[in-house]
């Protein structure tokens, strides 16, 4: 093996997590009364092709949460030495953008570097001029008459590879479906074409080229060229913004670990039990949800920074450190954010309680516990599920904010946040420096707003009615 | 009506004593002054003779709840919990771990917060307002589906990037007004627009929306239809009838953020250079000044429950049907 395997402890977690996820997949698949909205969903346009990019997004961070220690010289025969970095698949995959390091600042898919240097030209004498990158368009003698044709020539047959991996899956993804439908193919063909399929295949079709060619594309652009430029420190800025991608869906998606159990446990007690117990309930989360969300978050990492800071030996390497410390904000993010979603269920438990199957419930005996879990809990599921997918794209967005503020993820660690952050002082620089700004931009902006979308769909599809006059 | 507002003032007791001991605990207990200290002398080279003057210039260095050492009333008095939370009660913020007086700093910096928030407040509902109406005129329509479309870009938007590209646009490319900084008096106006002017266009998305399904609520009522009935043309309708009802919603929602206007915008003010509070707050963050972060956290909570509270009234004061009980 040519690899030791680590895994870090947010990696266990978003792992259990998507195994949670696919497990609940299958049940709602079996049960008709659970799946009808979800079909709903995926009936629509915009809800299948948010949920693909949300998907390709989601798969990016499960590549870049397999991670390793790589091998780096043979000690003996049997025995390895294995480096103390952290890698994970998606660095294999990129290797050529995360190890080609300039030297400073340049342009996206520049040749030469940003600032003027010192230099001897050809007959000896010193003069400022812009240096040749070490890495990006080396391979061209004469980067200025060759690289747009280098690039395109590079796009062309990187588009050609795409579309024609693209044909492939899709050919044989319909042929397999005309076999079993036993219709032919051309008349699936002319279906998807006219858009008269069920499900929305000509949207989903096109949406799945264009991410192939835009992976593909910018691969191989990347092999040669940065394709977003570098950074102050030369580091490709297209590495960064894709490996920030997993920095944004874990807090979007490890938060939930802490809101949904508090959430519905707190909310289901009070609506049920009423009384003193409501009384407390409403208590801590009307607390809770006094104090300002940024300042709590700040306190606590603030103090986060204080215990680590006394305790610098606990961790063994930078990773699991800023690791822990995007565990940490997980957590405080959940605790500060379950408060609205215990409200709304406390408010739903109150009206389900009164309903007649309760009550019937209750005169034949079913023990109180039992009551909530199989008659309550089920019945204000969609709510929850709603409420998750609502708040992902905040979530998202409040990483950036807060990595601004100095109180989000650990500066070592790639996020939007950190890039934005970094990127903000470059820019009273005069050419100005925008590519670390818009990468970020373009990478976040993506995930957000069909994360919006999607989460509009499934509002609608799972209960109209509710959520409405919230914010 | 006033007992009403007494009992409602009542009940916000036990909330703020729930967050005095939340941020008592946070702040002392879950870390020791000595950690507070370590942090900022630096954990090297720090003897323990240092740690006990910081702690001692600061007032950190009693002991927590309950002091042995004195007796009677001193007891209680002389130990951290009254010194530095108890006193919060009475707005007695003390004075910053880098020794400057912090209820003065707010005094003073409370101005600037305020001149900010409020006219990107007003400007903002008016024009947020306008545009929702106009939506809800032409709801059903592909200006409709568009128009919310766009809000929902608009609210994908981080707010770091309308602060960036407004800075960068309007202030380094049209160079129309300064970049950032402030003035005393009417000075600061030039200084204000842009900050108000990315305040209000950040708002537009999720205001817009939002206000879009109150109106659009309103409209699918009965008394509308009646009114259309009647024969009113669709102006009439908009703003005599669905305009005037569709406030109550939107002006008692605006009313919960008020008091919250003074603790400022924490990402504008910080941006823009602006000495306010939320650039006050992020300064102290930054410096690991616990003192005036506990003194912050306290204030908001105090100001939202304010907000909460003068909501529940708006709402007995503008819908009659409300009861006061």
């Amino acid at each position: 093996m040519s690899m030791q395997p680590t895994f870090l402890i947010t990696d266990l977690l978003f792992f259990g997590l998507t195994l949670g996820l696919i497990s609940f997949v299958f049940v709602v698949r079996k049960r008709p009364h659970l799946s009808r909205p979800w079909s709903q969903v995926l009936k629509s346009t915009t809800g299948s092709v948010s949920l693909m990019i949300l998907l390709f997004y989601y798969a990016i961070a499960l590549i870049d949460s397999v991670h390793f220690h790589p091998r780096v010289a043979q000690a003996t025969e049997s025995q390895y030495q294995y480096s103390s970095e952290v890698h994970s698949l998606l660095d294999v995959l990129m290797t050529p953008m995360r190890s080609r390091m300039e030297k400073t600042f340049s342009a996206p898919l520049a040749t030469h570097s940003f600032a003027k240097e010192m230099m001897q030209n050809e007959s000896g004498q010193m003069q400022r001029d812009y240096p040749r990158l070490n890495y990006a368009g080396a391979h061209l003698t004469q980067p200025e008459d060759e690289k747009v044709a280098d690039i395109i020539s590079i796009s062309l047959i990187a588009s050609a590879r795409a579309l024609s991996y693209w044909a492939l899956i899709w050919l044989s993804i319909l042929w397999l479906y005309s076999r079993r439908q036993q219709r032919s193919l051309t008349l699936i063909f002319k279906q998807i074409l006219k858009a008269q399929t069920a499900y929305p295949l000509r949207a989903i079709a096109f949406t799945s080229a264009l991410l192939m060619l835009l992976t593909v594309i910018s691969m191989q652009l990347g092999q040669h060229y940065h394709l977003f430029g570098t950074d102050k420190v030369g580091q490709d800025v297209f590495y960064q913004a894709v490996k920030s991608v997993r920095t944004g869906i874990l807090i979007g998606v490890l938060t939930t670990l802490i809101t949904l159990p508090l959430a519905i446990l707190l909310g289901a007690l009070a609506g049920f039990f009423r009384g003193w117990l409501d009384d407390l309930i409403q208590y801590i989360y009307t607390t809770l949800n006094s104090i300002p969300h940024v300042l709590l978050i700040a306190a606590a990492v603030l103090l986060l920074q204080v215990y680590m800071s006394g305790h610098a030996d606990d961790f063994d390497s930078l990773t699991e450190r800023a690791d822990l410390r995007l565990l940490f904000l997980c957590l405080i993010l959940g605790i500060t954010s379950w408060t609205g979603l215990c409200r709304l269920l406390r408010a739903e438990t109150f009206k389900l309680r009164e309903m007649e199957y309760i009550q019937a419930a209750e005169a034949f005996g079913v023990s109180k516990f039992k009551i909530l879990m199989r008659h309550v809990m089920p019945n204000f599921m969609h709510i929850v599920i709603i409420s998750v997918v609502l708040d992902f794209s905040g979530l998202v967005l409040a990483e950036a904010v807060l990595s601004y503020i100095n109180i989000g993820v650990d500066p070592s660690m790639n996020s939007w946040g950190n890039m934005i952050n970094q990127a903000r002082l470059e820019m009273a620089r005069d050419p100005v420096v925008w590519w670390s700004l818009s990468a970020a931009f373009i990478f976040m902006f993506t995930l957000v707003l069909f994360a919006n979308l999607f989460a509009d769909v499934v509002r609608d599809a799972l209960d109209p009615r509710i959520v409405r006059g919230e914010r | 009506m006033s007992a009403y507002i007494i009992r409602r003032m009542l009940y916000a007791i036990p909330i703020l004593i729930g967050i005095n001991l939340i941020t008592f605990i946070l702040f002392f207990v879950v870390n020791s002054p000595d950690d507070m200290a370590l942090m900022q002398l630096g954990s090297k080279h720090t003897t323990e003779l240092q740690i006990e003057d910081w702690k001692r210039e600061r007032g950190y260095h009693l002991p927590l709840l309950y002091n042995t050492e004195q007796s009677g009333l001193g007891a209680v008095t002389e130990t951290i919990f009254y010194q530095k939370s108890a006193k919060l009660f009475v707005f007695d913020f003390g004075s910053s771990d880098s020794g400057r007086d912090i209820g003065y700093d707010i005094s003073q910096r409370m101005w600037p917060s305020l001149a900010l928030a409020i006219p990107t407040l007003l400007v903002g509902l008016l024009v947020t307002i306008t545009l929702a109406l106009t939506i809800a005129f032409f709801r059903g329509t592909y200006i409709d589906y568009w128009a919310v479309i766009i809000c929902v870009a608009l609210i994908s938007i981080s707010s770091l990037f309308y602060i960036i590209g407004g800075q960068f646009l309007i202030g380094k490319l049209l160079k129309i007004v300064p970049i950032s900084g402030f003035d005393t008096g009417l000075h600061a106006l030039k200084f204000m627009i842009l900050p108000v002017l990315i305040g209000i266009v950040g708002g537009i998305g999720s205001n817009t929306r939002w206000y879009r399904t109150i109106f659009l609520e309103e409209i699918n009522k009965d008394y509308v239809r009646t009114a259309r009935s009647k024969g009113l043309s669709e102006q009439v309708v908009l703003f005599k009838h669905v305009l005037r009802n569709a406030l109550i919603p939107i002006l008692t929602g605006v009313v919960v953020v008020l008091p919250l206007l003074f603790m400022g915008s924490l990402l504008t003010e910080n941006f823009f250079g602006i000495p306010g509070l939320g650039s006050y707050t992020i300064d102290a963050i930054n410096r690991q000044d616990f003192a005036i972060v506990r003194a912050m956290v306290f204030l908001g909570s105090v100001l939202y429950i304010i907000g909460l509270v003068l909501t529940d009234i708006s709402y007995t004061l503008v819908d009659p049907r409300i009861r006061l009980s």
